[in-house]
């Protein structure tokens, strides 16, 4: 059981909670997450590790609707509990020692890049957010990561904030040496499609590009081989390899097949879930 | 005295139609009548060489008078002496290839039916008032990593000492793979949760979702948590692969996610459990033992049209229970042996529509002893299916074992332990069951468990750590 100590509608679609859980707090590192189960007969799914304080005890994650679990994960409020937190798991990521390093987010991926680039900046790297989203509104934790890093960048498909396009083309700008000039690392946690276009953007160049897979999970322990992910040709366990993987060397068109295994179950489970909403009002 | 009957009294099952559909127990257990009958088959040999088939010697003719002679209490007694989990043994034993490989009238007659009493007299206990409560009287506390039968049978004997024992479980149910991989109609689940409520109220305490190696360092225990001795009993989790084109293609699982899905996420009941697993019409499941026939049962029970064993050698070197293999056969299952899957096809979206197989023959013993099978050359068929469940094995999971300093390991992954304690490589550290042998069986990965509490218990006694039972309070 894990007490919602905290709540707050990001976009109509995206919720913060900040959970009480310290002995993940206490050993979480960037790039992991935590499996939740938040009812009896519950799904398993996984959530990034957004941020954490090991002295308060509590962890931020930020969950985006998408199917049954999640719309119901973000009906609970601050009070309520999740019935199963289990984490940090998955490797942190590996900091490089030195150089500029572009943390790359879309949708919820860039709540995950708070505790990431606090952690480059803590080590004295350069530092720069790459921030995207379709429209303005839609935009999470810009603010939250200006506390955090001076360079923060924002890219809207539509124009209606910053940069106008993907964040793919924005780098791929940086990368051919507009300020702040082109990177050493790149991670990209997001979209799978937004971290294709990232990884083909750096792979001529060669700068180096972890990309954060989110695979169909069941345990997170390395026990379903569920969430394999070719790398290289060779299969890896994201929920342990990873979830942070070489970008250039990642089986993105296989991945995306993966993730649609269920796309039939998750419509029927869906409509459940309106269908008993329909009936209570 | 003994009576003579050359055929062992059959176990009353449910009929093969009804159950292939369904997730409820297949066998339906011996009533009284059938269990005196069947226990006065026991000759009380001079040399019960039975015993020594069993991994954990059950004093087996002594418990065999006792249900004779109708004496339950006594028979529960025994048994449960040096078996802490007969109901679940006595369900998933694989007796033929142990005590009743070894019984005397196995000889000529069929041997007796030891497996069939120690699940007899396993449930008439489960039906009385438990009669334990928690005793701990030492302040010493031990932790117990993994909930599987080795975990559970070595936190039970601990406590039983007077130790207060905490359980650290990285999923969100107790039970290792009695909970996940062992379906409901071989071992309902509530013989399962009996087992475990009897381990509370000895006052063991159980922390589901804590993954040691994540959550807490094998490091914390001792150090943060106070912790005197640690056991670990991780199991085999981690699932193998044939490294065969086509592995990756939708429809493709490891049986570790199979029945994980059905099982502990209770995939059987989706839409109202919310896990799903696509089952198609045809499923295929690679391999013959016990884990390859749980899968191809469920796959019927979840609506499989045609379950399919592909097997790389025969009959003979498969590894599962014989019972299980006849129930399998019983609700139609088809056996491909001397198949070698090659290649898993797929459609242009991805899913899977065949598999291509090599027919093999059986050539000399190869280093497990068993004939090693050669491919016949130009004998390559496609078999058409949508599912394809990889049952082929699983080695240690190295989770815990990649973040821990100082725990050796073999070559292939397996916790290097002393074999008559369990003891690792670490002082105060010992281990038991899968994660030590690597895939075994459920008495063997209890037998571990029993002998690291022993261990255990004069590792800590030695220590001079015992309290006075007057002052003892249940530490936080
Ligand atoms: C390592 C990891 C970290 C993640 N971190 C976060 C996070 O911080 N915040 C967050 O909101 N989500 C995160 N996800 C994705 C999240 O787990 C899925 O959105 C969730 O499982 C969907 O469950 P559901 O029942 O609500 O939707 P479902 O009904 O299962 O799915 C609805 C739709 O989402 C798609 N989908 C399902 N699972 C995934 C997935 N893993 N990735 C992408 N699409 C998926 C389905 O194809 C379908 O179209 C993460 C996933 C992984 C593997
Ligand atoms: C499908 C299937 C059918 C089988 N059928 C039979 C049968 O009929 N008869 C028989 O005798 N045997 C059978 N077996 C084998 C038997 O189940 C195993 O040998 C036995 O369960 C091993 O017990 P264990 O205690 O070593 O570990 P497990 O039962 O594997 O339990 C290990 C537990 O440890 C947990 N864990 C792992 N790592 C960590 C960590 N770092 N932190 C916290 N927890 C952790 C796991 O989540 C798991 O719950 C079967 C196995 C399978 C998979
Ligand atoms: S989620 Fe099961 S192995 Fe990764």
């Amino acid at each position: 059981m894990a007490k919602i100590l905290e709540t707050r509608k990001l976009t109509p679609v995206t919720k913060y909670f900040l959970l009480d859980a310290p002995l993940i707090a206490a050993a979480a590192q960037p790039g992991q997450f935590v499996m939740v189960r938040i009812r009896e007969g519950g799904e398993r799914i996984p959530i990034t590790i957004a941020d954490y304080d090991r002295e308060a005890g509590a962890l931020a994650i930020v969950v985006q609707e998408a199917g049954a679990t999640t719309k119901r994960l973000c009906a609970l409020e601050a009070g309520q509990e999740i019935l199963d937190l289990a984490g940090p798991l998955g490797s942190p990521v590996e900091i490089p020692e030195s150089g500029h390093i572009c943390g790359v987010g879309g949708g919820f991926g860039t709540a995950a890049l708070l505790c990431l680039l606090r952690e480059c900046i803590r080590r004295g790297h350069p530092t720069t957010a790459l921030v995207g989203a379709r429209t303005k509104e839609l935009l999470i934790f810009v603010d939250e990561l200006k506390q955090v890093c001076t360079n923060v960048e924002v890219c809207t498909d539509d124009g209606s904030a910053g940069f106008k396009g993907f964040v793919s083309q924005r780098l791929e700008q940086l990368i051919k040496g507009e300020t702040p000039g082109r990177p050493d690392f790149v991670v990209a946690i997001g979209p799978m499609a937004m971290m294709r276009a990232v990884a083909e953007v750096t792979r001529g160049p060669m700068v180096k590009t972890l990309v954060s897979m989110d695979p169909l999970m069941v345990d997170g322990t390395g026990m379903c081989g569920g969430c394999r992910v070719t790398v290289a040709g060779e299969p890896k366990f994201a929920c342990v390899d990873g979830p942070c993987l070489d970008g250039h060397e990642v089986d993105f068109e296989e991945a995306m097949r993966r993730n649609k295994m269920y796309v039939r179950e998750e419509k029927l489970a869906l409509e459940r879930i309106a269908c008993a909403a329909g009936k209570e009002s | 005295m003994p009576v003579k009957r050359a055929d062992k009294t059959s176990m009353p099952q449910r009929e093969a139609q009804a159950r292939a559909r369904d997730f409820l127990e297949v066998n339906k257990g011996y009533t009284p009548y059938h269990a005196a009958f069947e226990a006065e088959r026991c000759l009380r040999c001079q040399n019960p060489v039975c015993v020594e088939g069993c991994p954990v010697r059950v004093p087996i003719p002594e418990f065999m008078h006792a249900v004779a002679t109708g004496n339950m209490q006594e028979a529960a007694k025994i048994l449960r002496t040096a078996n802490p989990l007969p109901a679940i043994c006595g369900r998933v034993c694989p007796q033929e290839s142990q005590c009743e490989a070894e019984c005397h009238l196995a000889k000529r007659f069929e041997p007796v039916g030891i497996g069939y009493l120690e699940r007899f007299v396993a449930d008439w206990e489960r039906a009385q008032p438990p009669a334990v409560t928690a005793n701990i009287t030492r302040k010493e506390k031990v932790a117990i990593v993994g909930s599987g039968p080795s975990g559970l049978v070595c936190a039970g004997e601990l406590a039983r000492l007077g130790y207060p024992v905490t359980i650290y479980e990285a999923l969100h149910a107790p039970g290792g793979v009695l909970r996940y991989g062992i379906p409901e109609f071989r071992l309902p689940k509530e013989i399962l949760d009996w087992e475990i409520g009897i381990l509370k109220q000895m006052g063991v305490e159980i922390n589901c979702n804590v993954v040691i190696g994540k959550t807490l360092t094998l490091d914390d225990l001792f150090g943060r948590l106070g912790f005197s001795a640690v056991f670990i009993g991780t199991g085999a989790g981690l699932p193998q692969f044939l490294k065969i084109p086509g592995e990756n293609l939708n429809g493709v699982f490891s049986a570790n996610e199979y029945l994980t899905r059905i099982n502990l996420m209770r995939a059987f009941q989706f839409p109202e459990a919310d896990t799903p697993l696509r089952v198609g019409e045809r499923v295929a499941v690679i391999g013959a033992g016990n884990t390859a026939m749980d899968a191809v049962r469920s796959a019927l029970r979840m609506g499989a049209k045609k379950g399919m064993i592909v097997y790389r050698r025969s009959e003979k070197e498969m590894s599962a229970r014989v019972e299980e293999y006849h129930h399998a056969l019983e609700e139609g299952v088809e056996f491909h042996w001397l198949c070698n899957p090659v290649e898993v096809l797929g459609d242009e979206s991805g899913w899977v529509t065949g598999l291509k197989c090599q027919k093999m023959k059986l050539g000399e013993p190869d280093s497990s002893g068993r004939a090693r099978p050669v491919p016949i050359a130009g004998s390559e068929f496609v078999l058409p299916v949508d599912n394809v469940v990889l049952a082929i094995g699983t080695t240690p999971n190295p989770l815990l074992v990649k973040t821990t300093p100082g725990l050796g390991t073999t070559k292939r992954g397996c916790l290097v332990a002393e074999e008559s304690t369990g003891l690792t490589t670490r002082p105060h550290v010992y281990a038991g069951g899968d994660a030590v042998t690597g895939a075994a069986t459920v008495i063997l990965a209890a037998g571990a468990g029993k002998r690291a509490a022993a261990a255990i218990h004069r590792d800590l006694s030695s220590n001079n750590g015992s309290l006075d039972v007057n002052k003892t309070r249940r530490p936080k």
